[in-house]
């Protein structure tokens, strides 16, 4: 034990010595998150619309105040004339244009129809279909409540509702996809790069010829890293709770048990990486091309599993990402306990056990 | 009064693939012996020593390390032999005193202990003043007093030395050379390999190893007397001579 506690120590020396350790454990973590969190979003908030009313009656004026009064809508600029609808994009700040036509109001009371026209700037096709969602859902609504003393033969009037993240907000899709990079980053890439960086020093050596059974070295290595990536969860649960307002439905005690679980998963894959890489540059090109990519590609964190051709969907399967991020997304966002997890905790179990049970057998425990 | 051997090998082997990197070495080493073990660049000398530590496992042969089989009791031979390997392998980013606590602590050594061994080899060595500076910063000479030092901290039967004083001046190595000495007169038997031929002068036997065999076995002045010359470095020249 005492031998043990030297070893964690050592560990931490060098943890702290070392200021690439220091970004990827602290730095990377932090600054994913907010990046996740502020700059890479599908919501639209206050975007810089402009209006062309040809009309400007009764009605054109109701449905612009409608559309200010969302907060996803700013009404930044009236044009007066078709040909400064294109000087107004250029400038790049409005988004939108809704075009009236002329004579809306009596159009609509004669013909019984009247047409508007909405532009949008589709440089960023995203942004493009939720503007013309959000202000098609706005119209849609003023008409009910003009319609709602009038009979009409038939209508359909569909009852949307969006469960477990009612704001379609994006953060709470991220947050469980970067808490899920960083565990994997913090542990697999820095346990493999610092079981390497030992054998490449020529420290392994010295340190097998000691009197250490080699998975005494290895836990001694890796112990210090379960240990950062528990706080490094903990920072994020924190940050997503206070900056960005992620519910927490589900048990905070299972969200931890699931997330040490995780962490041990990706300790069992670095050890793998490091008994097949020599070097730290092989551990770290091993890790960012084997873990990150997959996880970020085919993990369902950015590209929706659903979606994918079937043999990616298949492929998807043995990524031990996609499982905690099922896990997590069922926690913190649909409130469920272990009884709707335990195949995908089983799975992630199932995994490192072979993980390690492979590392055994590769690791060689005389160098030979 | 007869001596225990304490290193026994008997047509030790050790192939990569095709490639024979020590063929059929055997020797005997008894306690407190300084035993040379020379060879050129690559003929062997690391790999050999790396089946007598444990930690790479013969191809064929036999082979005894404090009445350890190299085979089957791998950890006992752990416990009673110090190692020091031909890469400088102490923590550059651990202070001296650090790296002392570290490794007396992988040894099991007690915490007071540690202290009372780090105490006197920082006043051996001189190194009071930089105790706390990192080893990274050290000049070569020092780190490899430091390293053999390291080495001897849990008292081993054996301490193996793979080239401790490469690239180090003469100075230092003449110092290196004291405290092997001052080892030996401890009782502690030493293991060591070089490729400096003046330094096979100061060992009690030395073998010379060629392409993984041991062409020749003796005390320096018998391995002299044999090949009739006046210095080590001419008997070297002349088993070259021979072999070709
Ligand atoms: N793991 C290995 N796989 C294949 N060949 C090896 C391996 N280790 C050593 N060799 C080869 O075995 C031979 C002996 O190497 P070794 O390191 O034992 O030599 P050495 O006498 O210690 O040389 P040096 O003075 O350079 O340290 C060399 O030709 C080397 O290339
Ligand atoms: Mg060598």
């Amino acid at each position: 034990m005492k031998r043990f506690i030297g070893f964690v120590k050592k560990e931490f020396y060098h943890i702290f010595r070392d200021k690439r350790s220091l970004f990827i454990l602290f730095g990377m973590p932090i600054a994913q998150i907010l990046l996740f969190g502020f700059a890479i979003t599908n919501e639209i908030n206050n975007v810089d619309i402009a209006v062309l009313d040809h009309s400007k009656d009764a009605t054109t004026e109701e449905i612009i105040n409608k559309i200010s009064a969302s907060k996803y809508f700013t009404i930044t600029q009236f044009i007066s004339h078709e040909d400064n609808i294109e000087t107004a994009f250029k400038k790049g700040k409005i988004k939108a244009v809704i075009n009236f036509e002329k004579d809306f109001s009596k159009n609509l009371i004669k013909e019984r129809k009247a047409s508007l026209q909405i532009l949008t700037d589709a440089t960023d096709p995203n942004t493009a279909n939720s503007i013309t969602n959000y202000i098609n859902a706005i119209l849609q609504n003023y008409q009910q409540a003009e319609n709602k003393d009038i009979e009409v033969a038939y209508q359909i009037i569909p009852q949307t509702r969006m469960v477990y993240n009612p704001e379609l907000k994006s953060v709470f899709m991220f947050v469980p996809g970067v808490m899920t990079i960083i565990l994997m980053l913090v542990s697999a890439m820095m346990t493999s790069i610092s079981i390497t960086r030992e054998k490449e020093l020529g420290t392994m050596e010295i340190l097998l010829v000691s009197p250490l059974k080699p998975f005494q070295v290895i836990i001694g290595k890796v112990v210090p890293y379960i240990f950062l990536s528990v706080v490094n969860a903990m920072v994020i649960v924190l940050l997503s709770i206070t900056i960005f307002k992620m519910p927490i439905q589900g048990s905070l005690f299972l969200l931890g048990a699931e997330s040490v679980l995780f962490i041990i998963t990706s300790l069992a894959l670095g050890i793998l990486i490091s008994t097949i890489a020599q070097t730290q540059q092989a551990a770290m090109m091993i890790s960012l091309m084997g873990l990150m990519l997959p996880v970020i590609l085919l993990s369902g964190f950015i590209f929706p599993i659903t979606s994918m051709p079937i043999p990616l969907q298949v492929i998807s399967n043995i990524i031990p990402a996609k499982w905690f991020i099922i896990i997590i997304k069922g926690i913190m966002l649909k409130g469920v306990g272990i009884s709707y997890l335990w195949k995908e905790s089983l799975i992630l179990i199932a995994m490192t056990l072979f993980f390690i049970s492979l590392s055994i057998k590769k690791y060689k425990i005389r160098l030979e | 009064m007869k001596t225990e051997n304490v290193i026994e090998a008997k047509a030790l082997t050790k192939k990569f693939g095709d490639f024979t990197a020590v063929n059929k070495i055997s020797f005997e080493i008894k306690k407190g012996e300084i035993f040379g073990f020379l060879g050129a660049n690559g003929a062997g000398k690391t790999t050999a020593m790396k089946m007598l530590i444990g930690i790479s496992k013969p191809t064929s042969g036999q082979a005894n390390v404090a009445g350890f089989d190299v085979y089957t009791q791998t950890e006992n031979i752990k416990k009673n032999i110090g190692y020091m390997s031909q890469k400088f392998a102490l923590y550059d980013d651990l202070t001296v005193r650090e790296n002392i606590t570290f490794f007396g602590g992988i040894y099991g050594l007690s915490r007071k202990r540690i202290k009372e061994k780090t105490q006197q080899l920082v006043s051996e060595l001189g190194l009071e003043e930089i105790k706390h500076q990192l080893v990274g910063s050290l000049p070569l000479g020092w780190k490899q007093k430091l390293s053999f030092s390291v080495s001897l901290l849990h008292e081993p039967r054996i301490v193996f030395l793979d080239e401790p004083t490469g690239g180090v001046d003469p100075i230092t190595r003449r110092q290196f050379w004291e405290m092997i000495y001052k080892a030996a007169d401890r009782g502690t038997t030493i293991f060591v390999t070089t490729h400096y031929m003046d330094e096979a002068e100061y060992c009690d036997r030395v073998s010379i190893m060629v392409e993984g065999k041991i062409e020749a076995l003796d005390t320096p002045k018998e391995l002299k007397k044999q090949f009739k010359v006046d210095s080590m470095n001419d008997v070297f020249l002349r088993l070259a001579r021979n072999i070709e």
